[in-house]
C-alpha cells in the first residue's frame, strides 16, 4: 500500500518532462533472490532477449519515480567475475564497456560469506555499487542476525536492506540508487587488498602493464586478473604487450600460479573483517528448515522414491486438469471454424474460406490447445524451481546421468522437455561445458512433449482399446530407453574428453513467490507461442495449400498425395499405406498434425484404421511417431543453440534413422511372430 | 591428509588444497573452497555425488571433482587451526 501510495504522489509532482535516465545493472550469485527483485521493480515493464552474440539470456526493463526513469540490466547470475563461463565475461564486460551509472549488488542475506564474494570483485571495477541484503526474512528464519547499518559502516557503500519475496525494500533501494548517482551519499569503499605475499608482484605487473592496457579495462584489474590466471584477460594482454615485455609478464604469472587461491583467500578473510560485527549466527547443532528437509530430500534412497513422487504429482496436475482444458478448447475452435465456414460461405472463392477455417485457424487452433497443459506444467516446474527442489533432483539424478556423460544439470533441461522440447532446447543454457550441452540437445527432443502424448492418447486406443494404458507406457518407456543407449553411445564412442565438472550449489529452500512463477510460466509460454506460433502456423498452411492443390480439396489427388505415394516404398516395409507416411511427414510441422492429417485423408479414422492395418503394424506405426524427427520447431531451435547445420541435420538423420529402423523392425518381428 | 571422497557423512576437516586445472581451482575457490577453509560433508555414499557443507552452503560434487580437494581431517588438523 505505502508503495503504491508513493508512485502516486511521485507522478502527481509537477516537473514532468525533465526526465533523467538512471542506468542500472543488477549483479549478483545465483540463488540470491535476484530476479524476483527485478520483476519487483519492472513487473510487466521487461524485455527477455538474449546478449549480443551470446546464447545468454538478456533482460531488461524500467521503472519511473517522479522524474528519474531507472533502466535495469539483469547480469547473468554469477559466483564470480574470473572469465570461467560466458556468463562471466557477460557479467564483467557490461560493467567494464557499457559503464552502468550504478551496480547493485544483491546478496543472501542468510549467507553473507559466500555471497559476498561477488562484490569483493565488484567493487574493483569502475561503477559505484550499492549492496542489496535479500531475503532478511529467510535469514529471521534460520537464526541468523544480520545489521544492514554495522554492514554499510564496515563496507562504505549503501547497504538496503530487502525481503523482495514479500515486496519489502524497493523503495529503500531505488532511494540508495539516486542518493550514490548523485552524489548524496558518502560513498567510500573499503576494497579487499591482496596477502602480503602478493603485494610486491603485483604492483610490478601494474607497472609493467599499466601502458599497454586498452581502455576501457582499469590497469590494476588486468593485473589482478593476470595473477588470477584469467583466460581473457591473458589473451588480452599477450596480444597488447610487445613479445619481449609479455615474456617476463608470463614467466612472472608461471611462478605465481597458486595465487588464485591466495586472492581467494584473501577476499574471504576481508569478508569476514566485513560481517564480523554485522553478522550473529545461531550456535551450531541448530538445524535449519533446509537440513530438515534435505536428510529426506537427498538421501540416495528416500530422496529418490520422493523425486518420483514429485514427477507423479507434476504429470498428474497436468494432465488431469490441463487435458480436458484442451478437449474444451479443441471443441470450441472446431466450433468456430465451422461457424466461420457458414458465415463466408458465397462471400468469398471456397478456397479462400477453406484456408481461412482449415489451414488459418486450423493451424493457430492446435497450437492454443496445448496452453492449459503447458501453463499448469510450467506453473508446476516453476514452483519446484522457486523453492529450491530443483538442485535436489539434478543431485539425485546425477548418477543415473553419468552413465551419458551427462551429469544432474542436464536433468532440469530434460524434464522440462516433457511439457514442450523447445523450452527443453533454450533450458539447456544452464549446463557449462559445450559437450555435455549439445549432448542433451540432442537426446532433447527423444523426451516425448505433450503434443506426442496426445497423438498416443488418441491413437492408442483406436489400435489397442483396453491395453492402449499399456501401450502408452511403453511406448514412452522405449523412448527413454532409446534416449539412454543414445547417450552412452555418444559418451563412449563419438564425443570423448572434455568431461564435465559437476559443482552445484543447493539454495537455501524458501517460499516460492507468485509472482516470480508467474513471470517463468509467461515467458517459456511466450517463448513457445514465438516459436511455435509464428512456425507452425506457416507450416500449417504449406500444407494446407499442398493436400488441397491443384486437384481443388480432393486429397487423394493433391500434391501431398503425390508425394506420399513417393514415400510408398519406405511404408511398405513398414505396413504402412501411404496416408499413414503423410499423416507422419506433416508431423514434422507439429506433431498433434498427425491427427489432423488422418481425418483429413480417412475421415472417420477411428472406424476404419484398425481394420487397415494390422496390429505389429501399428504398433510401429505409433513407434516411429514417438521417434520421429522433431518438429519444426524444436529444430529451429537446435539450430539457434548450437549456430551448428551439422549438429542440427546430424539430429535430424539420427531421429529419421532411429525411428523408421524401429519402425520397420517391429513390424517385420511382429508380423514373422503373428504368421509363425 | 586425504581427499574429501574419504570422508564419512559428518565428518569434518579443513582443506588444504586444490588439485586441478586452472578453471576447476578458480571455480571452486570462488565457492569458498580456499585453503584453511573449514569443510563438513553432509553426504557421501561411495557412489554417485557429494554434498559438503562450506562457508554456509550446501555443494554438491562430483566423486572426481571431490577427490581433487584435499583436506585435513578434523583429528590431525589441530595444528592446522591454530595455524589459521
Amino acid at each position: 500500500m505505502q508503495r503504491l501510495a508513493r508512485v502516486e504522489t511521485d507522478t502527481a509532482a509537477p516537473h514532468v518532462g525533465e526526465c533523467v535516465t538512471i542506468k542500472v545493472a543488477l549483479a549478483g550469485q545465483p540463488n540470491v533472490g535476484k530476479s524476483t527483485i527485478f520483476n519487483g521493480l519492472t513487473g510487466m515493464n521487461q524485455h527477455v532477449g538474449n546478449w549480443p552474440g551470446k546464447t545468454v539470456e538478456q533482460k531488461t526493463g524500467g521503472c519511473m519515480r517522479g522524474d528519474k526513469q531507472f533502466d535495469f540490466v539483469d547480469l547473468p547470475g554469477t559466483y564470480s567475475l574470473t572469465a570461467n563461463s560466458v556468463e562471466e565475461r557477460v557479467a564483467r564486460d557490461y560493467i567494464l564497456h557499457e559503464r552502468p551509472d550504478v551496480v547493485v549488488a544483491v546478496v543472501d542475506a542468510a549467507i553473507p560469506e559466500r555471497s559476498l564474494y561477488l562484490l569483493a570483485e565488484l567493487l574493483l571495477l569502475p561503477a559505484p555499487v550499492v549492496l542489496v541484503l535479500n531475503m532478511m526474512d529467510v535469514a529471521a528464519q534460520e537464526g541468523i542476525q544480520v545489521e544492514p547499518r554495522v554492514l554499510e559502516a564496515a563496507l562504505g557503500i549503501p547497504v538496503a536492506p530487502m525481503a523482495a519475496t514479500k515486496g519489502q525494500g524497493f523503495e529503500a533501494l531505488l532511494e540508495a540508487v539516486v542518493a550514490v548517482w548523485e552524489g548524496a551519499y558518502p560513498y567510500n569503499p573499503h576494497r579487499p587488498v591482496i596477502l602480503p605475499a602478493h603485494q610486491t608482484v603485483l604492483e610490478e605487473l601494474i607497472t609493467w602493464v599499466a601502458a599497454a592496457v586498452p581502455k576501457p579495462y582499469p590497469a590494476d584489474w588486468v593485473a589482478l586478473k593476470l595473477l588470477e590466471g584469467d583466460d581473457e584477460i591473458v589473451a588480452l594482454m599477450q596480444s597488447a604487450l610487445p613479445a619481449e615485455m609479455w615474456t617476463r609478464v608470463h614467466d612472472t604469472l608461471l611462478s605465481h600460479e597458486d595465487a588464485i587461491l591466495d586472492i581467494a583467500g584473501a577476499r574471504y578473510a576481508w569478508i569476514a573483517r566485513m560481517i564480523r560485527a554485522a553478522v550473529v549466527r545461531p550456535k551450531v547443532g541448530q538445524m535449519g528448515l533446509t537440513a530438515r528437509l534435505d536428510r529426506v530430500l537427498t538421501h540416495p534412497l528416500w530422496g529418490t522414491l520422493a523425486l518420483l513422487g514429485v514427477l507423479a504429482v507434476v504429470f498428474w496436475l497436468t494432465y488431469a486438469i490441463g487435458s480436458p482444458l484442451q478437449g474444451w478448447l479443441d471443441a470450441l475452435i472446431q466450433q468456430g471454424a465451422g461457424a466461420l465456414h457458414d458465415t463466408l460461405q458465397g462471400t468469398l472463392p471456397h478456397w479462400t474460406i477453406d484456408l481461412l477455417a482449415d489451414g488459418l485457424i486450423g493451424g493457430a487452433g492446435m497450437v492454443v490447445t496445448f496452453l492449459p497443459i503447458l501453463v499448469i506444467f510450467f506453473a508446476v516446474l516453476g514452483f519446484l524451481e522457486d523453492t529450491g527442489y530443483m538442485a535436489r533432483a539434478a543431485y539425485i539424478t546425477d548418477r543415473f546421468m553419468h552413465a551419458m556423460g551427462l551429469h544432474g544439470k542436464s536433468f532440469l533441461p530434460l524434464l522440462l522437455g516433457f511439457g514442450c522440447n523447445v523450452p527443453a532446447i533454450l533450458g539447456t543454457r544452464i549446463i557449462e561445458t559445450k559437450r555435455a550441452r549439445w549432448l542433451t540437445i540432442l537426446l532433447a527432443p527423444l523426451i516425448p512433449c505433450t503434443a506426442r502424448m496426445a497423438v498416443i492418447a488418441i491413437l492408442a486406443p483406436v489400435f489397442f482399446g483396453r491395453a492402449a494404458v499399456w501401450v502408452a507406457w511403453g511406448l514412452v518407456a522405449v523412448n527413454l530407453g532409446v534416449l539412454a543407449v543414445l547417450g552412452i553411445v555418444f559418451h563412449r564412442f563419438v564425443l570423448k574428453g572434455e568431461q564435465s565438472m559437476f559443482i552445484m550449489e543447493l539454495p537455501l529452500y524458501h517460499l516460492p513467490n507468485a509472482r516470480t512463477i508467474g513471470l517463468y510460466v509467461w515467458q517459456n509460454v511466450v517463448a513457445f507461442l514465438q516459436k511455435a506460433g509464428t512456425v507452425i502456423l506457416a507450416a500449417s498452411v504449406v500444407v494446407w495449400v499442398l493436400s488441397y492443390f491443384p486437384a481443388d480439396g480432393d486429397v487423394t489427388q493433391s500434391y501431398l498425395a503425390w508425394i506420399g505415394r513417393g514415400l510408398a516404398p519406405i511404408g511398405a516395409l513398414m505396413g504402412l499405406p501411404w496416408m499413414l507416411m503423410i499423416a507422419l511427414l506433416t508431423s514434422f510441422v507439429a506433431k498433434e498434425n498427425t491427427i489432423a492429417t488422418l481425418g483429413v485423408l480417412y475421415g472417420n479414422f477411428e472406424a476404419t484404421l484398425p481394420a487397415l492395418i494390422t496390429p505389429p503394424a501399428a504398433l510401429g506405426f505409433l513407434i516411429v511417431q514417438m521417434l520421429f524427427i522433431p518438429c519444426v520447431a524444436t529444430v529451429a531451435a537446435v539450430k539457434q543453440e548450437t549456430r551448428s547445420w551439422a549438429w542440427t541435420l546430424l539430429s535430424l538423420g539420427l531421429m529419421l534413422v532411429i525411428s523408421l529402423g524401429a519402425g520397420i523392425l517391429v513390424y517385420q518381428v511382429g508380423t514373422l511372430l503373428a504368421g509363425g | 591428509m586425504v581427499p574429501l571422497t574419504a570422508l564419512q557423512p559428518g565428518q569434518a576437516g579443513l582443506i588444504h588444497q586444490l588439485r586441478g586445472g586452472h578453471r576447476f581451482v578458480s571455480r571452486l575457490a570462488a565457492l569458498g573452497f580456499t585453503p584453511g577453509a573449514p569443510v563438513t560433508v553432509t553426504r557421501n555414499h561411495g557412489i554417485g555425488p557429494l554434498i559438503v557443507a562450506v562457508r554456509e552452503t550446501q555443494v554438491a560434487l562430483g566423486r572426481g571433482e571431490a577427490n581433487h580437494v584435499i583436506v585435513y581431517l578434523e583429528e590431525d588438523g589441530d595444528a592446522a587451526v591454530s595455524q589459521g
